[in-house]
């Protein structure tokens, strides 16, 4: 088996807040292979944006490692680190605060080319501008290069926001909720070109959202992980975590999901929570954190045990102490 | 019997900017029956939210309504006993401030920012009930329906009455919310944006309530989402609404086993849900129009597969397809077929 692009062993993440301290994310262990399409989902609050920042190298952890082609990222050199920041980038949520204002898309795009001497001369850098725009579906190019963001819709400006991820030939990129915020009309051309970016040029992705439908879509060969509260509950090939969730958490997101079908959807079966209380991440409920408002909440063990993610069926792994009774 | 309890007739409203006119919503014209729940969708830009402002009369001072009309037709009440037809948009003063809320109450959108932040919910509800000149003086009675309409929506009455907004989830916010509006016993409830911004088990709990109280409480429902799915969890009839007009109108299972309409297919085709097949999805091309240029003939056409000369110079009005299906496309008695087939082409 090759090496993992990147690895996270035991990552843990904590932060203050008025005294206190919370855990946003607990002991995470996920390897992701070059060229992966993978995604994150979660409500908010679970910890999937913060791991997204561990892996883009934009938030230390505060205990656990993370390896970039095998070497722990804090002990790398000024070279190498340089090297792990421009071969990991990050695509923000919000289209319309992630441009500078200020800067036409020439200018937002020549930045980082210039700086990290991707072109040496003017020609050479419009040369390489229009290639990306044409990449990232922005045609014909000339149109846009003199453009601001605020001309631009928000797919075409979160369509800026991949050309200049781009600029510095990644090899995995970190969309946090890329999509989210634009319409839904064309939220699939722009997963779709996420595809592309992929088949084309081995760019991994690795797409933290919310919506589990969309997950399913865009992470069809690849994985889909599941947290909640700061912890991985279910992780496996996407067609499987959609097809036989195995986590009650998860079986109780899929079962909530409305579908565009008024007679489908108004048939669908639901699970109830016990309770529709997300816990405070400043006080964490013992054991597994998902047993106050788990539909199957078995006593005893769920209080006091932490589970661990494990081996279960459909090649997925998942963090239930029931999933894996029932099993042995 | 058609008895609508609203009657929007050719509203026109646009938007001064600095680069001209923006024309929000062009000759829009929908009924909503009484008990009813429509719901409009449309993408950010199509004139959707100032539709629910307009019937409000809420709109900001950039903002005018160039022409068209509003009827409001209240049903007697025990409150009211009195039916009464209204003409929304010359109401003004005492008038205005008891259509508003007494007979058509809104949920905005950002549940985040809607409520007072120094304000307690027990504070919310007094103001709103003060406002409005209801229960006045009758602090008691006030509390007790402010406590039954929280239990109503799912929260702990006892616990939420005395929080600041800061202390409340955004889901347990917007269900505040709700019950604000239907504090003073609307008939019409106005809804922007109700789930969005909200994790999927929040959602599936407002929509959960909001079900619950319609069965309970029998008020009539518009509401405004980019969601195709709430639309198919909670409307009886949905209208497409494309660069401020409506483009296609009919009964929820219509609208999403038949549409006609190219820009009605493209958005259900666009979004994946657990179910849908992956390889039938495709985005509409192309982004929404610019409302203060707006294209020639069918605003649609320079996204449409389907577009001819016609189309570019001649805007389509709303046609029968059926019995309370319409449809505004030139070539609509073919539109499902010939996009079939062009999608086909496409491979």
């Amino acid at each position: 088996m090759t090496e993992p692009l990147i690895t996270l062993e035991n990552v843990k993440r904590t932060f203050a807040v008025k005294g206190q301290t919370i855990t946003a994310v607990d002991d995470i262990n996920l390897a992701i292979p070059a060229g992966e399409l993978m995604c994150l989902v979660g409500e908010s609050g679970c910890g999937k944006t913060t791991t997204g920042k561990m892996i883009a190298g934009l938030l230390p952890t505060s205990s656990g490692r993370i390896l970039y082609q095998g070497r722990d990222i804090t002990k790398l050199g000024r070279s190498d680190w340089k090297k792990y920041r421009l071969g990991v980038q990050m695509v923000h949520q919000d289209p319309y605060a992630s441009l500078n204002p200020i800067q036409t898309i020439f200018d937002i795009l020549a930045a980082p080319l210039q700086h990290h001497r991707f072109t040496r001369s003017e020609t050479e850098t419009k040369q390489r501008i229009r290639q990306l725009l044409e990449i990232v579906d922005l045609t014909p190019p000339d149109d846009f290069l003199e453009k601001y963001p605020h001309q631009l819709s928000g797919g075409q400006r979160q369509r800026v926001s991949v050309a200049r991820a781009l600029t510095v030939l990644p090899e995995f990129i970190v969309a946090d909720e890329a999509v989210s915020m634009v319409d839904v009309s064309i939220r699939i051309s722009l997963l779709k070109m996420f595809t592309r970016l992929k088949d084309e040029m081995g760019v991994g992705v690795l797409l933290i959202t919310h919506d589990l439908a969309l997950a399913k879509y865009f992470a069809w060969e690849g994985r889909i992980g599941v947290m909640y509260l700061g912890r991985m509950v279910e992780i496996g090939p996407a067609r499987e975590v959609v097809g036989h969730p195995q986590h009650p958490y998860t079986q109780v997101l899929l079962s909530a999901i409305p579908e565009a079908d008024p007679d489908v959807t108004r048939a669908k079966q639901r699970i109830e929570l016990r309770s529709m209380d997300m816990p405070s991440l400043l006080r964490l409920p013992s054991g597994c954190t998902f047993h106050p408002r788990c539909p199957v909440f078995a006593g005893e063990v769920c209080e006091r045990v932490i589970p661990l993610l494990e081996k279960a069926k459909w090649g997925s792994e998942v963090a239930c102490h029931l999933v894996h009774a029932d099993e042995s | 019997m058609p008895d609508p309890i609203l009657s929007v007739r050719d509203l026109s409203i646009i938007y001064q900017a600095r680069r001209g006119q923006v024309q929000a919503l062009r000759k829009i014209s929908f009924d909503v029956e009484r008990g009813e729940s429509v719901a409009l969708i449309g993408e950010s830009g199509s004139g959707k939210t100032t539709v629910g402002l307009g019937l409000m009369r809420l709109l900001p001072t950039t903002a005018r309504i160039i022409g068209g009309s509003v009827v409001y037709r209240r049903q007697g009440n025990g409150l009211n006993p009195a039916g009464r037809e209204t003409d929304v948009l010359s109401l003004n003063g005492g008038n205005l401030r008891q259509f508003r809320w007494r007979e058509c109450a809104m949920v905005f959108q950002s549940a985040l920012n809607a409520l007072n932040p120094v304000l307690r919910v027990s504070e919310h509800f007094a103001d709103t009930a003060r406002a409005h000149g209801y229960l006045s003086g009758q602090q008691a009675a006030l509390r007790e329906r402010s406590l039954k309409l929280l239990s109503m929506v799912r929260l702990d009455p006892d616990r939420v009455w005395r929080s600041f907004p800061h202390e409340l989830s955004g889901g347990m916010r917007q269900r505040v919310l709700i019950a604000l509006a239907l504090l003073l016993e609307p008939q019409l409830l106005i809804l922007d944006e109700p789930t969005t911004a909200l994790d999927i088990l929040t959602q599936r709990n407002i929509m959960d309530v909001l079900k619950e109280l319609r069965s309970k409480l029998g008020f009539s429902m518009l509401f405004i989402s980019h969601d195709l799915a709430l639309a198919a969890e909670l409307a009886d009839r949905v209208a497409t609404v494309y660069a401020g007009k409506i483009i296609e109108i009919g009964d929820v299972r219509t609208i999403f086993r038949n549409p006609y309409h190219p820009y009605t297919i493209g958005l259900i085709k666009a979004v994946p849900t657990l179910t849908s097949d992956r390889s039938a999805l495709v985005s509409v091309p192309g982004s929404p129009p610019d409302l203060i240029q707006l294209p020639t003939g069918c605003k649609f056409h320079p996204r449409c597969p389907l577009a001819s000369e016609r189309c570019i110079s001649e805007e389509p009005a709303l046609t029968e397809v059926k019995t309370g299906h319409q449809v505004a496309c030139w070539h609509w008695p073919d539109s499902p077929q010939a996009l079939k087939s062009y999608q086909a082409e496409l491979g």
